[in-house]
């Protein structure tokens, strides 16, 4: 009895903590933000200005909640929840410590794969169902974005797999308990960092989004919290793919002893939120046909000759 | 590779900014410098007997290109302190929510009454509020000119002084006597 108490206890804690922890992203990215561009952020409201979370909310929440009359009514509703839905989906299988883990699915790595690409689903029905030239400028643009860059993402894992011998997050972890993934595995963590951006239609690849051409792209006609949620979901997306790469390329909550393994987890989770947002803060949005060339001609070949070598030298290795 | 490595500089040039000065001046917790000739609030100054430096000669009303400034002038009436004659104004409003602070009033004015200094912030609930009445403008010290007194270098006599006992004035020529 008391152990299915501890497993609802920890999808609760998951759920809302990675939630929360999403919402609070938006708090840590407009001061990171700022700290590369030389300002301060938001720093009024609360100590260091971390109610603003807070006052967003509020603000979110009391918003208008406007649905477009020509919009697909349905479908409009439908897709903020899509994104927020396969997202926290996809935390089920992360293993955040031996403990915290919901479920350590036998094809772990393929079903966190496969949640963050029905996510896509939310873009391109949020831009379809909202009736408006730029929204669905957007969407298309996100499902292509998908199309090329899905294909080479869960290409670049196969390395690991491939080391590993297993989907499972949880033993791809035990794995690295000699070598981090990061080292045998380095082209595979640059092209699945590069793909993780672009998943999460982030900057330099928020072509869905480009503000300086769609005005917010497939987000356009959302406000309130179903743009909220679109919001969050992101961030979700981020803090997905970043404790992929953690489990994957970093040894997930492996770590000297000194520190309990969530810290570990979190601390090198954080860091790639980090760096995400510093991706955002330095880099352009380069062209749509130079994504997909970029895409299609350099990092699929690439991943697929790391794929090669990785499996010849653990067929020659034995 | 190159565009890569291109990236990876940009990205490596904005980490290290978080390690730089933030530029930011927090405003209301932390004053900007604000020159000393810089053109912010307009006041009316006094001389240095505590007298109205303006004489009304609508000069700076004349030279305001949004027409902001309005004055009545009008003369001193009583015989007090030997003050006859002397010109003020009577009312003097400036428009704050018109004036574009430009300074040419400044320019304009012959007595350094008018005259613009650093305090900018004079923002009001009520757009009624902006109007500065004379009460508003003139205040008791002399501004930014000091020492100067128009009726002591000036021609007129207006009781401040006898004619030609300005302090740059030479005394008067006689017309009628033949001496140079």
């Amino acid at each position: 009895m008391s152990e299915v108490w501890t497993h609802i206890l920890v999808i609760v804690g998951v759920l809302l903590v990675m939630t929360s922890l999403a919402a609070g992203l938006i708090y840590v990215e407009r001061r990171m933000l700022a700290a590369f561009q030389d300002r301060y952020g938001p720093n009024r409201v609360g100590p260091f200005g971390i109610l603003q979370v807070v006052a967003d909310m509020i603000k979110m929440f009391f918003k208008e909640d406007w649905i477009p009359k020509f919009a697909d009514k349905k479908v409009f509703i439908l897709a903020p929840t899509i994104i927020m839905i396969t997202i926290t989906c996809g935390f089920v299988v992360i293993p955040f410590t031996p403990v915290i883990n919901v479920v350590d699915l036998n094809i772990g790595l393929l079903f966190v794969l496969g949640m963050s690409a029905l996510a896509a689903y939310s873009v391109a029905l949020g831009g379809w169902a909202s009736n408006n030239k730029y929204s669905l400028l957007g969407a298309v643009r996100g499902t292509a974005q998908v199309i090329s860059y899905e294909v080479f993402m869960a290409l670049s894992l196969m390395g690991v797999v491939v080391m590993t011998g297993s989907f499972s997050l949880r033993e791809i972890v035990l794995a690295q308990e000699e070598m981090w993934n990061i080292g045998p595995q380095f082209i595979g963590f640059l092209i699945f960092m590069i793909a993780a951006v672009a998943e999460t239609h982030r900057a330099p690849f928020d072509l869905p989004e480009a503000e300086s051409e769609l005005i917010a792209g497939y987000h356009s006609e959302y406000s309130g919290m179903k743009f909220g949620m679109f919001f969050v979901g992101e961030y979700l997306g981020v803090l997905l793919m970043s404790s992929l790469v953690t489990v994957l390329f970093f040894g997930g909550w492996l770590g000297p002893s000194f520190l309990p393994p969530v810290v570990w987890f979190l601390l090198k989770m954080f860091v790639f939120v980090i760096l995400f947002i510093l991706f955002r803060a330095a880099l352009m949005r380069p062209r749509y046909d130079q994504l997909m060339s970029y895409g299609w001609k350099i990092l699929l070949p690439l991943s697929l000759v790391n794929i090669l070598v990785t499996g010849a030298i653990v067929l020659a290795s034995g | 590779m190159r565009a890569f490595l291109t990236n990876l500089r940009t990205v490596w040039l904005t980490f290290i900014r978080i390690f730089k000065k933030r530029v930011t001046v927090q405003y209301p917790d932390e004053k900007p410098y604000v020159p000393p000739r810089y053109r912010g609030r307009i006041i009316l100054s006094r001389d240095p007997d505590g007298m109205e430096r303006c004489v009304a000669c609508y000069l700076c009303a004349a030279a305001c290109p949004v027409e902001c400034i309005s004055l009545q002038a009008t003369e001193q009436e009583i015989e007090g302190e030997g003050q006859k004659g002397r010109r003020y104004p009577e009312t003097f409003q400036i428009n704050f929510s018109r004036c574009i602070f430009c300074g040419f009033c400044e320019e304009a004015c012959p007595t350094y009454a008018i005259q613009l200094i650093p305090d900018f912030e004079m923002s009001e609930y009520d757009r009624q509020d902006l109007v500065y009445e004379k009460e508003d403008l003139l205040i008791d010290g002399q501004g930014k000119y000091h020492g100067y007194n128009f009726y002591r270098e000036a021609g007129v006599a207006v009781g401040v002084k006898d004619k030609g006992g300005g302090e740059k004035e030479d005394d008067p020529i006689d017309p009628k006597s033949l001496m140079p």
